[in-house]
């Protein structure tokens, strides 16, 4: 029952800090600097979240740096999402096979 | 576009996404049956927060059976970044939009289906948000249940593959727009170069992972904004 209890309490709080945006902000924002400022947040966001996280991410750095590497060259060229996760699941699914073969 | 088809185009990019969820949440499921959590409880903890590290920091707790207070102000800590997000998206969204989503789009503010709803051009239809929540959160509860159940099942190549789904469509997010944009270029090597310092130099990398997240994206975010205020719609 403490399980439930805890997991109702912390899934409360988190709602909260995530609802309470959508409740007391209605208005569009017009201060330029607060306006240019979440323009950038998500970039940074993602760029801090993706690095170094992905070269850590398969538990071999080798396969994570060539994740990076063909993520980086696929969304260059293509963009298209869809296709960049996947192929950086493909470039490390190859590497470890190579590394693996290589042994 | 109609709703069903920012639905159907949410659904579509929410797979990748699925992936990384499903590969990560397995992993949470691992480390909830060790501090004597039940697939039941796991499952209602992912459908509830949705939230990987908040869930992490979440699981600790139960594990260490921490007080009510100590819950509540760490899980405040760790999902700060989420507060930043739903501000964020908030004004993506129509001026006419129906109170209902206002109470519903917060259930779905990850750092994933946030980055995709608050990149996507022109105003946020919600039905996208929500078309990206559906695959994404089933992946994260199916991955969280599945973890606590069958444990090491999930050969090695494949967790390791469907880990690197997320980071792919991050990329696929960011460097499009840095393409064209060149201050937006400079300033996601800039993150990520910052981000490589504070996770090896001595003493900061001792910083939580959703700490440093948000305090590099406050500092960083307000330093672009000041060097290059926008013109945004």
């Amino acid at each position: 029952m403490r399980i439930y209890l805890m997991i109702t309490v912390i899934a409360l709080t988190i709602y909260a800090i995530r609802l309470a945006p959508f409740l007391f902000i209605r208005k569009p924002i017009k201060n330029r600097f607060i306006r240019s400022f979440l323009f950038y947040v998500p970039y940074v966001t993602l760029a801090v979240m993706t690095f170094p996280a992905i070269l850590t991410a398969t538990g071999n750095i080798v396969s994570g740096l060539a994740a990076l590497l063909v993520g980086l060259f696929v969304a260059w060229v293509w963009g298209d999402l869809f296709a960049v996760a996947l192929s950086c699941c493909g470039a490390v699914f190859l590497t470890e096979w190579i590394l693996k073969l290589l042994k | 576009m109609t709703s069903s088809k920012w639905f159907r185009k949410g659904m579509k990019n929410g797979i990748p996404i699925a992936a990384g969820y499903f590969a990560v949440s397995f992993a949470l499921g691992i480390a909830a049956k060790n501090v004597g959590m039940d697939a039941i409880q796991a499952g209602y903890m992912s459908v509830s927060m949705v939230a990987s590290a908040g869930e992490f920091a979440a699981i600790g707790l139960i594990g260490s059976a921490a007080g009510i207070l100590e819950s509540i102000l760490t899980s405040i800590v760790v999902n700060m970044r989420y507060f930043l997000m739903s501000v964020s998206l908030t004004q993506k969204l129509p001026e006419d939009v129906s109170p209902v989503h206002r109470f519903l789009l917060p259930l779905f503010v990850t750092d994933e289906i946030f980055g995709l709803s608050a990149t996507v051009e022109g105003k946020l239809h919600p039905a996208y948000t929500y078309g990206i929540a559906l695959p994404s959160i089933s992946g994260w509860a199916a991955g969280t249940v599945l973890g606590v159940v069958v444990g090491n099942i999930l050969p090695a190549w494949a967790g390791n593959a469907l880990g690197v789904a997320m980071y792919g469509m991050f990329l696929a997010i960011i460097i499009p727009p840095a393409k064209v944009d060149h201050f937006i270029g400079l300033l996601v090597a800039l993150s990520m170069g910052l981000s490589f310092l504070c996770s090896v130099l001595p003493y900061i990398s001792k910083i939580g992972s959703g700490f440093r997240i948000i305090l590099l994206t406050l500092i960083l975010s307000a330093l672009a904004a000041w060097i290059k205020p926008r013109e945004v719609e």
